[in-house]
């Protein structure tokens, strides 16, 4: 069911937003604002349908199955209830409820970060178990390799011209690299756009 | 901007979009056909399309958190497509697959996207919107979120094509059980978690390519044609102004 309207529609915003980056025209300036701040007020809209959705679509249908994990579910709807009446009564500013991204949400996602950190770790001493080539023997030497370079074990090189000079250009290595992979990136991205700019690719068909 | 980068980027734009076109065409495509090099988790993806239709077993896609008014949701975007083809290419499977996103736009096209497969596929039965959910509205929610809701649903394979951050190190944590886990990201600490915590990382621009190597249609195949031109251009043009700045003409 591929409506011709909807391909309109996207095409010709795509175009005018596209121009408006190319070419300085207060008439498309003035075309395309209004249309990227609806933009930005569709896309808070799909975050408040897709947080409800979550709630009262995803948990409240596991609430309604047996199992243990019904009550972790229950939780879930009952702090987002908690919270959401809390924001509601006292305003998101209040010190009040500040406190509970401060003393809950804070730590909890903090101590994520910590799991994370650990769970890094592992991943790479078992680096070389998965990738058993040539590539993963490069990673793993240039993760060891450059966690001791900026450790600063190694800052009494300062004093030597040449070790330094070597380690500075060691150092650029990485950002070589870094500067392939986002060319390629940008070219996928630029690749994407133009497909729906010409109506190839339509994430919008219904 | 300058006029300058104006006028070059609108003509790079320009000139992809034409060569775009002219590669689409049914005429171009069969005097040339496109041939490209082979890429080991894409086939091993192909694989695990073809098991879970034969051991209905199911698939879950993961989107990313990138919102839809960020520059790097084209990533998303080929997640979503990605998305499209494989829920066609399993639409014989009892379980269709299932897809999580941190963001809220990625969501209703997401569920959109499941729908249109149930309808092309004729397969409305087993339409359920709730097989795609946006699992956490912060980067860490999302992925705790990820691990809970896969950890239910029978997963066996698992493709995340999208924007991540360092919570992609959590989400690898729970890719472990499924039979092959095909990731990729636009962001390059992402890739860097990736390539550490799974077998299956997309690379680079890899990751664009996804739709075009499930044979999603022309259009895809065409672009990635255009990519490689471009990336040839560029890079061999680097090259000779890197060679011209040492000899000094520049």
């Amino acid at each position: 069911m591929k409506s011709p309207i909807a391909l309109a529609v996207a095409v010709i915003s795509g175009l005018i937003v596209l121009l408006g980056y190319f070419i300085p025209s207060p008439m498309l300036a003035d075309i395309r604002t209004p249309m990227l701040d609806w933009a930005v007020i569709l896309s808070g809209v799909a975050g408040l349908v897709a947080i409800i959705h979550l709630v009262f679509g995803v948990h409240s249908d596991r609430v309604k199955k047996e199992g243990a994990r019904q009550w972790f579910s229950l939780v879930v709807i009952l702090c987002f209830l908690l919270t959401l009446v809390a924001g509601l009564f006292l305003e998101p500013t209040s010190p009040i409820f500040q406190k509970v991204v401060t003393y809950i949400q804070t730590p909890i996602e903090s101590s994520l970060l910590a799991i994370l950190a650990v769970t890094l770790s592992f991943s790479s001493l078992k680096l070389l178990q998965r990738q058993r080539n040539w590539m993963g023997i490069v990673f793993f030497v240039t993760v060891i390799l450059f966690l001791v370079i900026n450790s600063g074990l190694l800052s009494f090189t300062d004093r030597i011209p040449i070790l330094r000079d070597f380690l500075s250009g060691l150092q650029l290595i990485p950002t070589a690299g870094a500067r392939g992979i986002v060319l390629g990136v940008a070219l996928g991205s630029l690749a994407t756009g133009i497909r729906i700019l010409i109506g190839a690719e339509r994430p919008y068909e219904n | 901007m300058s006029s300058a980068e104006q006028i070059i980027g609108f003509s790079i734009v320009v000139f992809f979009t034409i060569l775009v076109i002219i590669f689409s065409t049914k005429a171009v495509r069969n005097r040339y056909p496109p041939i490209f090099r082979k890429i080991e988790p894409f086939n091993r993806l192909k694989r695990a399309i073809g098991m879970a239709v034969e051991d209905g077993s199911r698939l879950h896609i993961s989107l990313g958190n990138a919102q839809l008014t960020d520059p790097a949701n084209t990533s998303g975007l080929v997640g979503l497509s990605a998305l499209h083809r494989i829920g066609q290419l399993t639409s014989t499977s009892d379980l269709p697959p299932i897809c999580t996103t941190g963001s809220g736009g990625l969501l209703v096209l997401s569920q959109d996207t499941l729908k249109t497969i149930s309808i092309e596929t004729n397969t409305r039965a087993f339409f359920d919107a709730n097989h795609a959910a946006m699992t956490g509205a912060t980067p860490f929610s999302y992925a705790a979120g990820i691990m809970e809701f896969i950890d239910n649903s029978g997963v066996n394979g698992n493709v995340l094509i999208g924007n991540f951050g360092t919570e992609a190190g959590l989400i690898c944590e729970s890719l472990n059980k499924a039979r092959v886990s095909v990731t990729g990201s636009d962001s390059i600490t992402a890739q860097a978690i990736f390539y550490a915590a799974t077998q299956d990382t997309l690379i680079g621009e890899e990751l664009y390519a996804l739709p075009a190597y499930l044979a999603a249609g022309p259009g895809y195949l065409a672009s990635l044609r255009v990519e490689d031109i471009f990336r040839m251009v560029i890079g061999g043009g680097m090259i000779a102004g890197a060679i011209l700045k040492i000899v000094g003409l520049i």
